[in-house]
């Protein structure tokens, strides 16, 4: 499979990232020839094979439901760009 | 170099508890030596002068009274991956400007209960996405070592290029580092240093900013195996913070060091012996088995028939990890942001200003697997194919082979800039060809140095491990280092 210049697009809005059409053309290159590489797992015959969901065999750990830290706001915000009164303040998003 | 800081850990060790030094006089030393050094080879890229030196005061009290940790008094450098309290911590990354966690990571809080001093943070790949150390914000770092009667600066490896030239060029007495698809083995093997990724789970991933959090594991780079033992024993420990923390008690890894490998079962595997392979990383490898078996090991040729997937299979389920682990880095909580007209222009802008061109590229890459359509073609068997990949070391590891022995790396140390990999991002990427199955099967693994190339630069060999199972690399791995001999540059900086 290979990706073409509105893909590229596509996925660098679903990424969040701008990107400029002299970007998405360097882009392209580089996602088909990486695409390009990984096309050789189809060779693997996976039929009947688990997907590995943990590399270690171990069950989840589970921790007790109680509180265990908190009160913390002040130290949540204080590497946020903008803040105010322990909020974290981004650019209007309801009219 | 001044004397102090070529004393290894243990040698250190000794000597503060023996009170012939003190812990602010080798603190010290190691900040001269950054200061000097520092501007040549960008190893740091934040140094903590004032914490080392009141880290020291307060090792030398306790030393002073016959007390003290397993590394009181050790200075070290931590990769700037690590979570470290009010210190800089950006991953090498400008989309985390100015970040200073409220907190610190597990495994460093772990080396500081234990008495070590932080001299500093540590230059690596952005976000450890890289091979080279040349993705960081803040410029390559160079190899203290460089080809015989030849100036020109080679890469220290990656991702920790920063933790393995600081502790080659004795900035450090060791470095913590963390190990994706190779990122300790690979830049260990590049600057004569030793490094070990453990199993997964074997030490804690809290604190740490994640990249791919199935494959991501901390590790140390040390000077030589003695040093790695001493320091994975501190690093290591039973995390409640970390759901995969696995609960085994940390054993004595020291103790481990100096036990025979007689009646060991080592295997060789068949497709690691790659087409168009070096003929001097091929004579390595015959030297490594050649050591192993006059130590009284038994050599076994293996197969690990999915090997050749390996790396595929690592470039699709690492992406779509880390496309999902820096969602985060949205300009709203810490870090850079650029104002846009709403705020998806915001985030967009600040992703686009903030990320370097690789992060980007394994970003996109892991959003497009993922995305709806391709999730099962790409993803859902990538990770069937992971399960093939660790059943072939379970098979072998079943039939009774206690260790596998392969090349670390298919070269030495590269240039900085090469143009060929700058071209072909796969090309970069085929420098972890024989670490990134370890991370794919969650298993440990160790770099040795094994010998010095026809241009005098190191070469190093890998040992790979049972899960949980670090002492055994560690004891071979301490036979090869006694066979091969320890290297060091000849300080040019």
């Amino acid at each position: 499979m290979s990706v073409d210049l509105a893909t590229v697009k596509r996925v660098a809005r679903l990424a969040r990232i701008a990107v400029t059409d002299e970007e998405a053309v360097k882009m392209e290159g580089e996602l088909n020839t990486i695409l390009g590489f990984v096309e050789q797992l189809n060779e693997v015959d996976v039929s009947g094979v688990e997907t590995m969901t943990s590399v270690m065999p171990m069950d989840m750990k589970k921790r007790p439901d109680i509180v265990t830290d908190g009160g913390k706001a002040a130290d949540i915000v204080a590497n946020a760009p903008a803040t105010e009164e322990n909020y974290f303040l981004v650019p209007k998003v309801v009219e | 170099m001044s004397v102090l800081t070529s004393l290894t850990i243990a040698q250190a060790r000794e000597k503060l508890q023996k009170k012939e030094i003190t812990s602010a006089e080798l603190t010290d030393a190691y900040l001269g030596a950054i200061m000097a050094a520092n501007q040549t080879l960008n190893a740091y890229v934040a140094v903590t002068a004032d914490i080392a030196q009141e880290g020291a005061r307060r090792s030398d009290e306790k030393l002073a009274k016959g007390q003290g940790g397993a590394l009181e008094g050790i200075p070290l450098g931590i990769k700037d991956l690590f979570g470290t309290e009010d210190v800089h911590t950006q991953a090498c990354s400008h989309i985390l400007d100015g970040f200073k966690p409220r907190y610190e990571s597990t495994v460093t809080a772990n080396l500081w209960a234990d008495g070590a001093v932080m001299l500093g943070k540590l230059n690596m790949d952005e976000f450890a996405m890289g091979s080279s150390n040349e993705t960081s914000y803040y410029g390559a770092v160079t190899n203290p070592w460089r080809a015989k009667n030849d100036d020109k600066p080679l890469v220290p490896g990656g991702s920790s290029g920063g933790s393995a030239t600081a502790v080659a060029a004795h900035l450090c007495a060791g470095a913590t580092a963390t190990d994706t698809g190779g990122s300790i083995r690979q830049p260990a093997a590049f600057t004569g240093t030793v490094g070990i990724k453990p199993t997964y789970g074997r030490c804690s991933r809290w604190g740490v900013v994640a990249f791919a959090s199935s494959l991501d594991q901390a590790g140390p780079i040390t000077r030589d195996v003695r040093d790695a033992a001493i320091m994975l024993k501190s690093m290591a420990s039973v995390d409640p913070k970390d759901t995969t923390s696995v609960d085994l008690p940390v054993p004595d890894y020291e103790a481990a060091i100096g036990q025979s490998v007689k009646g060991m079962k080592i295997g060789i595997p068949k497709e690691y012996r790659m087409e168009g392979m070096s003929a001097e990383i091929e004579a390595l490898w015959d030297k490594g088995i050649a050591w192993l078996k006059d130590a009284g090991a038994e050599i076994v040729e293996i197969s690990l028939p999915h090997t050749h997937y390996a790396l595929p299979a690592y470039y699709i389920v690492a992406p779509a990890e880390a496309s999902s682990n820096l969602a985060r880095y949205d300009g709203v909580r810490y870090g850079l942001r650029v104002p846009g007209r709403d705020i998806t222009d915001m985030y967009e802008k600040t992703r686009a200003a903030g990320f370097g061109a690789e992060v980007k590229r394994r970003i996109m890459i892991g959003t497009y697997v993922l995305s709806s359509g391709y999730y099962d073609a790409y993803y859902l068997r990538a990770q069937k194919v992971r399960t093939l990949i660790k059943r072939d070391f379970e098979n072998v590891f079943h039939a009774g082979v206690d260790a596998i022995l392969t090349p670390a790396t298919p070269s030495a140390a590269f240039g900085i800039n090469d143009q060929e990999m700058a071209a072909d991002p796969v090309k970069m990427y085929l420098n972890d060809i024989f670490t990134v199955t370890v991370n794919m099967a969650g298993l440990p693994g160790i770099a040795v140095p094994a010998g010095l190339d026809s241009n005098g630069l190191p070469l190093g060999l890998q040992l790979i491990g049972k899960p949980f199972d670090e002492e055994t690399l560690f004891r071979a791995g301490h036979v090869i280092e006694q066979a091969a001999g320890r290297f060091q540059p000849d300080p040019w900086w």
